[in-house]
């Protein structure tokens, strides 16, 4: 099985051809083509930049429990679109991914499905309750490989139990990733940004210290027990300044923002729609600057979605009521590139999309260099395009999508996952 | 004027249209026979997710005193409950043929959110923590006929400002006709970002009552839950009282003439010492049958003639 993908710009520069057999990248360059065997498919990549298949840190796939809002294989389609070719499925599902059985089945469905890596996220705690370790040594050691412990959508809020899960993951080499938010500051019924437009709408806030301290907290233990610490998605500027200093000092502390993050703000609360409430809210327009400064400047090491789809009714609630999350997987790239449009180029995009977060999730066969030997994961974007994003033609099973309305720059054009055209022309191959 | 969800939706002119609706409706309260046709014909229906026998009974008499037939559904507890949603429990009761909806729910925006859904006029009788426009109305007309007009006047808002849509609807309302307004309450019960929200809107804020009250016009006090001391927002009863409540001394240092408000229920003794309740000044009981006219007008501007066909 071979594939020659012709004339794409390697991360935006200079143009070659990709010649893939067996899964493999085997040739790079003018006389790639002379090297296919016959009988090889080829992919037409004439004017599209080619990047190393982008790898998403946080991804709520709903399977098992919730399959009326997302299972492995629709969430799978949403990544290919997205230009996705592994994602790390987090553990907050029902049951949850506490056990080396559970995190086995979630590997297994992503297996089935066959468009990209599905990497299972263990929980640190029992049933995410937050007082006992979960079997993070016997789910490391699986056939799903765990390496990366979260109980996002709640805070390991005891610092013993964090302090712990923060050294026992060093003898397999894991990474805690934290859902930074004291939930005794933020308070139970916090529902948004606490600041000028939760006081006027009379919406119960949780501010940016909420998670400033909980960030605070954990990069001292991270640094107390010589642990790797991962930030999940970074909310507040305040944060950034921590975690500025604790890169300074030498701690081992890793963050990623969403895409989200990066363009939307509070104010957008003002028609208390429930598609903009997500967990951490959307901060103000001061915040979203200093993230994208960060960004730009490596103190924030990654870009991860936290793909969190919902059922209709799940959100057709009150504000309040409403389930926190946004869609994220097929919008991610062009958020991203709409954003940092400036101070991106496409290396710059590869490294916090695809690069860094697979060396964060110890994910070796991805995030390569294009070169050949590397497993033959590529997503080929046209550079120039614009889309107009209309959530009815998503692929997700669900429809809470920020986006739709909003013009975003470059499209996703294919999708190559171990070798396989996952995507073809926007759609599922 | 499809919905009423915010005193923001509201002009002064509409504003004064309604107060001048609401004097008219006055005086049918007195007569013997309190009945008009204007509604006849028209379906109204009081939908509380909160409990709240004072507001949804002066909607109800406004309603009937209009020919309108009213229903009541209490549906506490239905939006949340596992399975139908909001929009659901809304959609089914306006299926039947809805004309008005008067909705009062404890979240924040669900009228706003509900008004989205539906064809029925919305009328918002209490959001969460977020506006309650026909007691702002009403608060502001009762005010108005006492002092003559708002202009100019100084209006103190003490209590707990946080968690009061009283509060949020009346600080539009009496800015928006002229008044000066100073909120008054401890820093743990001022609204967050309550410092540039001020700036742009054009109000006031204190931590001193004592500050505030000799240049008040007139006063309203907001109801302080007893819910919040275990929330850590201020330490005790009697604290609140000697720091933030209208005692018999604060009374006596006021001038005669200078209306007290009060949204009810009061906590007698907590935020409103009974002499200053029941003061001579006192406008409470004022406040209670201008309710009832004030919503006779908001649904008579909504739901009758060509504006509601509009
Ligand atoms: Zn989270």
């Amino acid at each position: 099985m071979s594939l020659l993908i012709k004339g794409a710009a390697l991360f935006g520069t200079e143009t070659a051809d990709l010649l893939v057999v067996d899964g493999r990248i085997a040739a790079v360059g003018a006389d790639a083509a002379s090297q296919a065997p016959s009988g090889t498919e080829t992919l037409d990549a004439d004017g599209l930049v080619a990047l190393p298949g982008l790898v998403d840190l946080h991804t709520h796939l709903r399977q098992p429990g919730r399959e009326d809002a997302e299972t492995v294989l629709t969430g799978s389609q949403a990544a290919a679109v997205g230009g996705y070719t592994a994602v790390l499925a987090m553990a907050n599902t029902t049951p949850v991914t506490d056990t080396a059985e559970a995190a086995l089945r979630v590997w297994e469905l992503g297996r089935e499905a066959g468009l990209v890596d599905v990497q299972p996220v263990g929980a640190v705690t029992k049933g995410l309750a937050g007082e006992e370790l979960a079997e993070l040594g016997l789910m490391a050691r699986s056939a799903a490989q765990v390496r990366v412990f979260s109980d996002d959508g709640k805070c390991v809020h005891d610092a013993r139990v964090m302090r712990r899960a923060l050294e026992y993951a060093k003898a397999f080499g894991g990474v805690v990733s934290q859902h930074s938010q004291d939930p005794v500051l933020a308070g139970p019924s916090a529902c948004c940004h606490e600041g000028e437009v939760s006081g006027r709408l009379g919406l119960p806030g949780w501010p940016g210290i909420a998670e400033e301290v909980i960030v605070a907290r954990d990069v001292m233990l991270a640094k107390h027990t010589g642990s790797r610490i991962h930030v999940a998605h970074v909310s507040s500027a305040g944060s950034i300044e921590v975690i500025r200093w604790a890169k300074a000092q030498g701690i081992d502390v890793t963050c990623e923002v969403t895409p989200h993050h990066l363009i939307l703000t509070t104010d957008l609360l003002t028609g208390y729609d429930p598609v903009f409430k997500v967990n951490p809210p959307l901060r103000p327009t001061e915040d979203v600057m200093a993230l994208r400064e960060a960004l730009a400047d490596g103190t924030i090491d990654a870009v991860a979605t936290d793909h969190a789809p919902h059922a209709r009714h799940d959100k057709e609630h009150a504000f309040v009521d409403a389930a926190f999350g946004m869609l994220g997987l097929e919008t991610a790239l062009g958020v991203v590139r709409t954003a940092m449009d400036d101070e991106f180029d496409w290396n710059d995009i590869a490294r916090v999309m695809s690069r860094t977060p697979a060396r964060i999730a110890g994910l070796e066969e991805h995030g390569g260099q294009l070169a050949p030997g590397e497993a033959a994961h590529v997503t080929l974007v046209d550079p120039t395009a614009t889309v107009t994003v209309d959530r009815a033609a998503s692929v997700s099973l669900s429809r809470n999508n920020p986006w739709h309305g909003h013009e975003l720059t470059s499209r996703v054009v294919h999708t190559v996952f171990g070798g396989k055209v996952t995507v073809r022309d926007g759609a599922l191959a | 004027m499809k919905h009423l969800l915010s005193i923001d939706d509201l002009s002064v002119d509409q504003i004064q249209e309604i107060f001048a609706t609401a004097s008219d409706m006055h005086d049918v309260q007195r007569r013997s026979v309190k009945k008009l046709p204007a509604l006849r014909g028209v379906t109204v229906v009081n939908m509380f997710f909160e409990d709240s026998t004072r507001t949804r009974s002066s909607f109800e008499i406004a309603g009937k005193w209009l020919s309108a037939d009213v229903i009541n559904i209490s549906a506490k507890g239905s939006s949340t409950s596992k399975g139908e949603s909001l929009r659901d429990t809304v959609m089914t009761v306006c299926a039947m043929g809805v004309d008005g909806l008067v909705i009062r729910h404890q979240a924040s925006g669900a009228a706003q959110q509900v008004a989205g859904w539906v064809d029925a006029s919305v009328v918002n009788a209490g959001d969460g923590m977020h506006e309650h426009p026909t007691q702002a109305l009403l608060d502001a007309y009762t005010l108005q006929r006492r002092l003559g007009s708002l202009e100019g006047r100084h209006v103190a808002v003490i209590g707990d400002l946080t968690h009061s849509r009283v509060f949020r609807s009346n600080v539009q309302c009496l800015t928006k006709l002229g008044a000066e307004v100073t909120v008054v309450a401890p820093p743990t019960l001022m609204p967050s970002g309550v410092g540039p929200w001020s700036e742009s809107a054009g109000f006031a804020t204190s931590y001193d009552v004592d500050e505030v009250l000799p240049t008040a016009d007139a006063v309203m006090m907001l109801r302080v839950q007893r819910e919040r001391m275990s929330g850590g927002y201020f330490p005790t009863a009697r604290e609140y009282t000697v720091g933030y409540g209208l005692t018999r001394d604060r009374l006596a240092a006021l001038h005669p003439d200078v209306p007290i408000c009060h949204p009810g229920p009061m906590n007698r003794g907590l935020e409103i010492a009974a002499d200053a309740a029941d003061a001579a000044q006192s406008a409470i009981l004022d406040q209670v049958s201008a309710g009832l006219a004030v919503r006779m007008a908001v649904l008579y501007h909504l739901l009758a003639g060509e504006e509601s066909s509009a």
